[in-house]
């Protein structure tokens, strides 16, 4: 069994940098995903269809599209890609930022779904009994809102994280696939198999990826537990 | 303190056009569910945008249409208790309470934790979720939690519509001390008899999205043309007493009252503590004379001031006895056998037994202060 885990430096780096660019996508996603779920389950204006619809492009488009219309906008001479560069420093082509942003996008749809689920669950009777003890509308949403809706926002997250580490056609158009910049582990197992000899390193990585994507099912479990039990709504 | 509301509101087919005000203690919107009350206190609350009115509470504007004023509910400062209590699940009982509290300016804190806790008897809550407290006990931390947020006025909307008899009978005190230890003017929703005219110092009676009746409660419900009928039974005389004294060998109690004494079930009120009691016109019996040989302990002599068309077979008359009014609904076939007819005089006789705990409870103190 000491083979699992006599990994090599490249083997190491493609294991960390995963973990690094499913969390910073997962992060990064968030506020935005929580904008977007608000909008969707409770705005009523016009082009709500046609939001919807584009929140939803990554999860039905070929990844290589999505890959590719990254390129295309964040790429070095794309419109979004020059402006960041050019005034934040933000570079995305064939960086880590870069598959972090493109694993960001393709978890997108399913962190808002989540997200947008559980704010239509809400009673918002308690959000109007909240405006009556003095709240405001931020503080509703601060104070009553958001610890309602955790539960799903935890499920809407680890979704999120799940995805990302296992995102692999979109990351490898926009950002290609270079050990420890852009290789994440589906492009390491992908090397792997592409190489005379490579089904044992091929193979250690996938049992890794399997052991990551269970422990985030079991810490989102267990935290989805944790909430709802200190919640019990009626 | 008084509660201004001239309003217009059409809601698809539902169209209200309500106009009242009150300076009252308690003031009761009564009427029959789909009559617009809870529209009414909404808009009062600021959960509901009236198409045209005004609506004004201690002589601060929160609605004018005409001046384009809307003043969003967090910045009313009046406190909402809502039929389904609406705890917050996510909160302690204590967050709840405190949750208020937090929003109001300090200058205009008034309510103190400890005795709003005191006179709502949730001491022992405090650290329970909203999911292990009972409906009653709900209620009582909903009342508290807006009651600690200070506000100017206080809205309950059917409070104990969703509990059963022995809650209603649980929480009905604390409404009152409510009422009679605390400043805050109080606007209560109902749809029952039982409930206003124990609660209520003024009723506003609405059906139809109309106000159809207005005044003090002892005035109000007499109006048993106005009842919903599915309530009518319900109806009757609202008498203001007092304990006179304790009979402990029947576990009666005798309360004084204009129309004179009245013997009721034993009350666990001191000698000298207002009383109100309610005698639904079923209940009471007429006696062309002072009858003998009768059961019934409470023989009130009056004079027949009013005869009025009832339902069906019955007859609806009023005896002022002594200058309170007591209701009796009896059919025609017996007012044509005794001959009444007004200005004769008569005696009303009611049961004692008829007083159960709905007909009776705390009443208003009798010299009214703020």
């Amino acid at each position: 069994m000491t083979w699992l885990l006599d990994l090599t430096p490249d083997e190491w780096n493609a294991v960390r940098l995963s973990i690094k660019v499913a969390t910073v996508a997962m992060l990064a996603s968030l506020p935005p995903g929580i904008a977007i779920a608000l909008l969707l389950a409770r705005g009523q204006f016009w082009g709500k269809t046609l939001l919807n619809g584009v929140v939803h492009l990554p999860l039905i488009l070929p990844p290589v599209v999505t890959g590719y219309l990254l390129l295309l906008t964040f790429g070095k001479r794309g419109p979004a890609g020059a402006f960041l560069a050019e005034h934040f420093g933000i570079v995305f082509s064939f960086r880590w930022t870069g598959a972090a942003l493109a694993c960001g996008v393709m978890g997108f749809p399913l962190m808002v779904r989540a997200i947008r689920l559980s704010i239509e669950a809400v009673d918002r009777k308690m959000e109007a009994a909240a405006g009556t003890l003095g709240a405001n509308p931020l503080w509703v949403f601060a104070t009553i809102t958001l610890p309602l809706i955790l539960p799903g926002l935890i499920a809407g997250a680890i979704l999120a994280f799940a995805k990302a580490m296992g995102e692999f056609g979109a990351t490898i158009t926009f950002v290609s696939n270079i050990p420890n910049e852009t290789q994440t582990l589906p492009s390491a197992i992908y090397t792997f198999t592409q190489v005379p000899g490579g089904d044992e390193g091929a193979l250690r990585l996938t049992l890794i990826s399997v052991v990551i994507s269970m422990a985030a099912l079991v810490a989102s479990e267990v935290l989805a537990r944790r909430v709802g039990r200190r919640m019990d709504i009626e | 303190m008084s509660v201004r509301v001239d309003i217009g509101h059409r809601l698809g087919d539902f169209a209200i056009e309500a106009r009242f005000e009150s300076a009252g203690r308690l003031t009761a919107l009564f009427g029959p569910s789909g009559s617009g009350k809870t529209t009414l206190i909404n808009m009062i609350a600021g959960l509901i945008r009236p198409d045209k009115g005004r609506i004004e509470v201690e002589g601060r504007a929160l609605v004018d249409t005409d001046a384009g004023i809307f003043v969003p509910k967090h910045r009313r400062r009046i406190g909402m208790v809502f039929q389904d209590a609406r705890l917050f699940p996510h909160m302690s009982v204590a967050s709840n309470l405190r949750y208020g509290r937090w929003f109001t300016p300090a200058k205009e804190r008034y309510a103190d934790m400890d005795a709003v806790v005191d006179l709502l008897g949730i001491g022992p809550l405090l650290n329970r979720r909203p999911v292990k407290l009972s409906g009653g006990e709900k209620q009582r931390v909903a009342i508290g939690r807006a009651l600690l947020a200070s506000p100017r006025l206080l809205l309950m909307d059917e409070p104990l519509a969703s509990l059963d008899e022995a809650r209603k009978a649980e929480i009905l005190p604390y409404i009152e001390r409510l009422r009679d230890e605390t400043k805050i003017p109080i606007v209560y929703v109902s749809h029952s008899v039982a409930e206003v005219a124990r609660l209520a110092s003024d009723v506003v009676m609405l059906a139809q999205g109309k106000v159809v009746a207005g005044g003090p409660t002892e005035v109000v419900m007499q109006r048993l043309d106005l009842l919903p009928t599915e309530e009518r039974g319900e109806g009757g005389a609202v008498l203001d007493t007092k304990v006179l004294r304790h009979d402990e060998t029947f576990g009666m109690t005798v309360l004084v009252s204009a129309a004179g004494e009245i013997r009721v079930p034993r009350l666990a009120m001191k000698t000298g503590a207002p009383v109100r009691v309610r005698i639904r016109a079923r209940d009471v019996m007429i006696a062309a004379e002072k009858p003998t040989g009768l059961s019934a302990l409470n023989i009130l002599p009056g004079t027949i001031v009013a005869i009025r068309p009832g339902e069906g077979p019955a007859v609806e008359v009023d005896i002022d006895c002594n200058g309170a009014t007591v209701l009796a609904r009896i059919t025609e076939q017996s007012r044509q056998a005794l001959e009444l007819r007004l200005g004769g005089k008569v005696f009303a006789v009611v049961k004692t037994v008829s007083f159960d705990r709905a007909n009776t409870g705390a009443g208003l103190p009798l010299e009214v202060d703020g």
